[in-house]
């Protein structure tokens, strides 16, 4: 979080141009795609969603939380917790409840952990993470490690979640409503002292802030919002287990916002939709001999995001702001 | 400039306040008053214990024995954000600025830490930080008293040495303070600078309770009230400028033969 990462938070106009286009290619594409990819893209909207409250702490804020999936994954287990059996339950109810329950978790959690600072900040939001994900891996009236079975999608009346595209339009209008209030929050009275607290904690706090009460502000937000996804995950996939608030799920959409490039949501989002593509690039490589380098999917994505961060060290948003402007200079 | 004193001209007052790291003791039971319309300069070699104590006056350090009165206030061991909301603004003797903000940017942050809608107000988060009026005109007014109006769009970290010790003054004013705390405002400042940083500070003196840190000799005897001599953590001389001047032990101490 040097000063030399400019965060791109005033985003160029040929970025939003991009973007838009994204956007429309988005929205037409259930119309196109196949059943299996348009589940496939839902998936990475909601992903999208997640790195987008990580951001919030992450790149804005400048706290790198290794516990961020908690939040997810128990929102997706108090629709689990909700959903009877043998009938579908109103999505009117369960989604604040679900992101409520999120938002409390991160609120309680917070309040002990943004007193800590930098690489205690970041074991002690992994510690608790760890402890939420034993609770449910170790009792089996939560399901234990098998998880739980979500039968039905939540019911909302106005519109049939079990229809795969609309629950593909569903979630993109979240992702976009998402995206559209933390860009407006990033320039909100809160937003700018949360972008003062990355830059210079120290300072805030001479200047009057209390920046303990922003930061769980934040944090709990941040916990919300990861709810919102975690929610949509468990909807979608009907089904949840103790991985989705597991340390590699924490550590994934990290390496989804520092792929994309923090700080500006947008990126976010990139990082979400690149991450879930390569993943699926690397594990369909084929086998060289004995050697399936398709199983090894990580180490290829390692190597990719370490050649991403030195190559490119404000994600691949950052890449295309770079390339977008030596294009425009060629023009000039 | 002579100033009638009436009780409610001091804003701040320190009891004894001492300050241990260990076995060293960095502050030793100085007192200090500072009371509106004067400047209470305090001098003393490196290592006097003069940043310390304003670290102490300001809630980045508690002290381990001792009193601050804030207007009357016990502000003993408060945090500093608490400090600066009850009207003390300081500045810092290592540049401590927003770098990677624009010189108006920074400015309007401080301002904006006096209009806080509070974090947990989700209204408030849809509000734009750059509509805010009161904010706007009160960060403006900063930034025209530290004479920065020509460099609003400038990058912090980018501007120079001179322009970045403004900044912080600007800062500091943009929270409306009562008391100053100023932690050499006029190192590594070239004479150009230095001079308009103390025509500055004239300007702020009629309306402020201020203590300054200063090693500029010259500077000091322009525009001291009162004068504290530190040396090794304690008070070897306070009062009246050229009474401390005077004092053979200052001499001794600190000032030297050719002062």
């Amino acid at each position: 979080m040097s000063d030399s990462q400019a965060p791109l938070e005033t985003l160029p106009r040929s970025l939003k141009i991009l973007l838009g286009a994204g956007l429309l290619a988005l929205a037409a594409f259930p119309f196109v795609g196949t059943d299996y990819y348009v589940q496939m893209v839902t998936r990475m909207m909601i992903l999208a969603i997640f790195a987008m409250s990580l951001d919030l702490l992450q790149g804005v804020t400048g706290l790198v939380s290794l516990g961020h999936a908690a939040y997810f994954g128990v929102a997706g287990y108090v629709l689990a917790f909700l959903t009877p059996p043998g009938e579908p339950v109103s999505l009117w109810w369960t989604l604040p409840a679900a992101v409520g329950a999120s938002a409390l978790l991160a609120l309680v959690i917070g309040f002990l952990v943004v007193r800590t600072h930098g690489i205690y900040f970041i074991m002690v939001t992994m510690a608790f993470a760890q402890m939420v994900f034993y609770v449910f891996f170790d009792n089996k009236a939560l399901g234990g490690s098998d998880g739980i079975y979500i039968n039905f999608k939540p019911e909302a009346i106005l519109f049939d979640l079990e229809n795969k595209k609309v629950f593909y339009f569903f979630t993109l209008a979240l992702m976009v409503l998402v995206y559209g209030f933390l860009r407006r929050l990033l320039w909100s009275p809160f937003g700018r002292a949360l972008a003062g607290i990355r830059v210079n904690e120290h300072r805030m706090r001479a200047l009057g802030y209390g920046t303990f009460s922003h930061k769980l502000a934040a944090f709990s937000l941040a916990g919300a919002l990861a709810g919102l996804a975690g929610f949509l995950w468990g909807a979608q996939s009907g089904y949840v287990n103790p991985e989705l608030m597991g340390f590699h799920m924490s550590a994934h959409v990290i390496m989804m916002v520092i792929l994309g490039g923090m700080g500006n949501f947008a990126g976010a989002i990139v990082g979400a939709f690149s991450f879930e593509y390569l993943l699926h690039v690397f594990k369909d490589l084929p086998a060289v001999g004995s050697f399936n380098l398709g199983k090894h999917w990580q180490l290829w994505m390692g190597l990719f995001i370490v050649a991403l961060v030195i190559l490119a060290p404000r994600g691949i948003l950052g890449l295309f702001d770079s390339l977008l402007k030596g294009k425009a200079q060629h023009h000039d | 400039m002579t100033n009638p004193q009436t009780p409610s001209d001091l804003l701040l007052r320190a009891n004894k306040i001492t300050k241990n790291f260990g076995g060293l003791t960095a502050v030793n039971e100085v007192s200090v008053d500072l009371r509106k319309g004067e400047i209470h300069a305090v001098i003393g070699p490196n290592g006097a214990g003069k940043s310390t104590l304003a670290n102490l006056l300001s809630g980045d350090l508690p002290p381990t024995s001792g009193h601050v009165a804030l207007n009357g206030q016990d502000i003993t061991g408060w945090t500093p954000e608490r400090i600066s909301r009850n009207g003390l603004g300081r500045s810092y003797q290592k540049t401590n600025i927003f770098r990677s903000f624009s010189v108006w940017d920074n400015v309007r942050l401080s301002a904006q830490s006096r209009t806080q809608p509070g974090p947990f107000n989700p209204l408030a988060w849809l509000t734009q930080a750059n509509h805010m009026s009161d904010v706007n005109a009160r960060a403006e007014r900063a930034i025209e008293l530290a004479g920065l109006q020509n460099r609003r769009q400038a990058l912090a970290g980018a501007a120079s040495h001179g322009e970045q010790r403004q900044l912080e003054i600007a800062m500091t004013l943009a929270t409306e303070p009562q008391v100053l705390l100023l932690d050499e405002p006029l190192a590594g400042m070239g004479v150009a600078e230095a001079e308009s940083m103390v025509q500055l500070l004239l300007r702020l003196k009629p309306y402020h309770a201020m203590m300054l840190v200063e090693h500029d000799i010259d500077a000091i005897f322009t525009l001291a009230d009162q004068l504290t001599v530190m040396v090794n953590g304690q008070v070897i001389a306070s009062g009246l400028p050229a009474a401390v001047r005077a004092d053979a032990s200052v001499q001794a101490a600190y000032l030297g033969e050719d002062h």
